[in-house]
């Protein structure tokens, strides 16, 4: 993998740092007017997702990640690995329960997620922004009730949990937005 | 239609008030009968601070077939002080500068630098003066003022001056910066560090602050104190977390210039860095004398980001480098 100098740091430059693949998020040159200078730099870890704030001194150079993104559908979970599948050329790779994380509750059938792979092996999962799932447990609501009222919890089809409204009813179809984990609106 | 970013970096609006601030600076100079001096941007020679990187070109005409290699000046200091072993007197400068290697949101490599010079003043009168200037331009009350030494104590417990490299190690890991600590053998580079990272946001928040006394190490162009070799009659002004200024009590000995220009082309001769031209003419004008005097560069991009609560230094410019 190549080298990158400070002069190449950019948004999304993907290097190696303490062993781990990291993305940069931010690059600020902090230079004395006289004196050496320095780049500051925010990283975000792609294995814990964790952000931290590293300092380089200019003109060093750091080890390229070999990280690349791919779009692949899910397919099934056999317990131990969660598959999916290159549409197009039908390849398939299987991600564990540490590249997954909490994201597993999020994946629905031939949704198409966003797959992190280090050096071709799956690091993380990214589903879709929007999801839809199945309400299977809730407590039924009080009649005439609307929105606004703080809602209750209602557990989804993947096992996921997200506070919906109170007219809200098991068997229903619910869009979530996985970022926040929160409900946005009912399917019909 | 086109695509290409023609528009400036600044709103005019702010390129108004920009206008009306450097108007007032330069009445201000006027009102003290302070020559307002123009020097060249091309010179033969550059500076040779291991930290500054320049740019040159080549003139090719009249006298120059096979081509003179020129400079663009880091800042006019040189031929401001040549004009001062001249006879000039007091003098100021508004001008570009240009330094390669530079850029992002208080960096861009062509700025805008404000110079000016003070025979018969020390360090101390002339941070007066300039306080008096940041009062007028910014609003501000009357600048603080702190010894590096204090400064540098205050905000990490550690004394600058007489830390030993291994304790300057130690400090910086403590820190967070464990993996510079552990290969930096220049006690400056980690003062350096330390200095920007976590003394300079402690300092000039509430006003501007000046910092003098810098260690006699990093004394670039100013003279050495009598009362206390480890530092220099070399001062900064901070405010809210921007570097402004940087000023000297003037090395006067042309002799002890000619040997910091030589140790520092050593340094960058041993760390590959390329050497520079030594500026002969200046020598030769510090030889001649050089008035005792002080003088200081302001950054005029920054202090106009000041002024207005401006972020990035290309909000008050009027193209940035991406758009030059």
């Amino acid at each position: 993998m190549a080298n990158y100098s400070t002069n190449e740091f950019k948004g999304g430059l993907k290097i190696m740092l303490d062993g781990e693949p990291c993305s940069i998020l931010e690059n600020e040159m902090v230079k004395p007017g006289k004196g050496q200078a320095f780049n500051r730099v925010r990283i975000r870890k792609l294995i814990t997702g964790k952000v931290l704030e590293k300092t380089f001194k200019s003109g060093e150079s750091v080890e390229g990640a070999d990280v690349m993104d791919t779009d692949l559908a899910y397919l099934y979970t056999d317990g131990e690995f969660w598959h999916f599948m290159n549409n197009e050329t039908f390849e398939q790779i299987a991600a564990d329960e540490k590249a997954l994380g909490d994201n597993a509750k999020w994946l629905v059938e031939n949704d198409v997620c966003t797959i992190t792979l280090w050096n071709g092996s799956p690091i993380a999962v990214t589903p879709p922004n929007f999801v839809e799932l199945e309400i299977t447990e809730t407590d039924p609501g009080l009649k005439g009730d609307t929105a606004g009222t703080g809602g209750k919890p209602a557990t989804l089809s993947t096992g996921a949990v997200v506070r919906v409204p109170l007219f809200v009813q098991i068997g229903e179809v619910i869009k979530v937005d996985t970022r926040s984990g929160e409900y946005v609106s009912r399917v019909k | 239609m086109s695509n290409v970013l023609w528009q400036p970096s600044a709103d005019i609006e702010t390129l108004r008030h920009r206008a009306a601030i450097i108007r007032r600076i330069r009445e201000f100079f006027y009102d003290r009968d302070v020559m307002e001096v123009e020097t060249p941007s091309l010179s033969a020679a550059s500076v040779t601070d291991v930290h500054l990187a320049t740019f040159s070109t080549e003139f090719v005409g009249p006298g120059h077939a096979g081509g003179l290699p020129l400079y663009l000046q880091t800042s006019p200091e040189f031929a401001m002080k040549r004009l001062l072993a001249a006879g000039s007197g007091a003098i100021f400068q508004l001008c570009k500068a240009f330094r390669n290697e530079e850029a992002g949101s208080h960096h861009n490599p062509e700025f805008t630098m404000l110079e000016w010079y003070r025979p018969g003043f020390d360090e101390f009168a002339l941070m007066d003066e300039m306080d008096e200037l940041m009062q007028l331009v910014l609003g501000v009350e009357s600048a603080e003022r702190l010894t590096y030494q204090q400064a540098f104590m205050n905000a990490l417990g550690v004394d600058p001056l007489t830390a030993d490299i291994s304790t300057l190690q130690q400090l910086a890991t403590e820190q967070g910066f464990a993996d510079i600590a552990a290969n930096e053998t220049h006690r400056d580079t980690l003062l350096q560090l330390l200095f920007c990272m976590k003394v300079e946001p402690t300092i000039g928040q509430e006003k501007p602050c000046f910092v003098y006394h810098f260690p006699a190490s990093q004394a670039a162009l100013a003279h050495i104190c009598q009362h206390d070799e480890r530092v220099a009659g070399r001062f900064e002004l901070y405010f809210k977390n921007m570097e402004l200024a940087n000023g000297f009590n003037e090395l006067t000995n042309g002799k002890e210039q000619a040997a910091r220009f030589s140790e520092d082309n050593q340094y960058r001769e041993a760390n590959g860095l390329k050497q520079v031209p030594m500026d002969e003419r200046l020598i030769a004008a510090l030889e001649h004398g050089l008035p005792q005097c002080a003088g200081v560069a302001l950054g005029i991009d920054r202090l106009i980001m000041l002024a207005m609560n401006k972020q990035k230094i290309k909000d008050v410019l009027a193209f940035d480098v991406e758009r030059a």
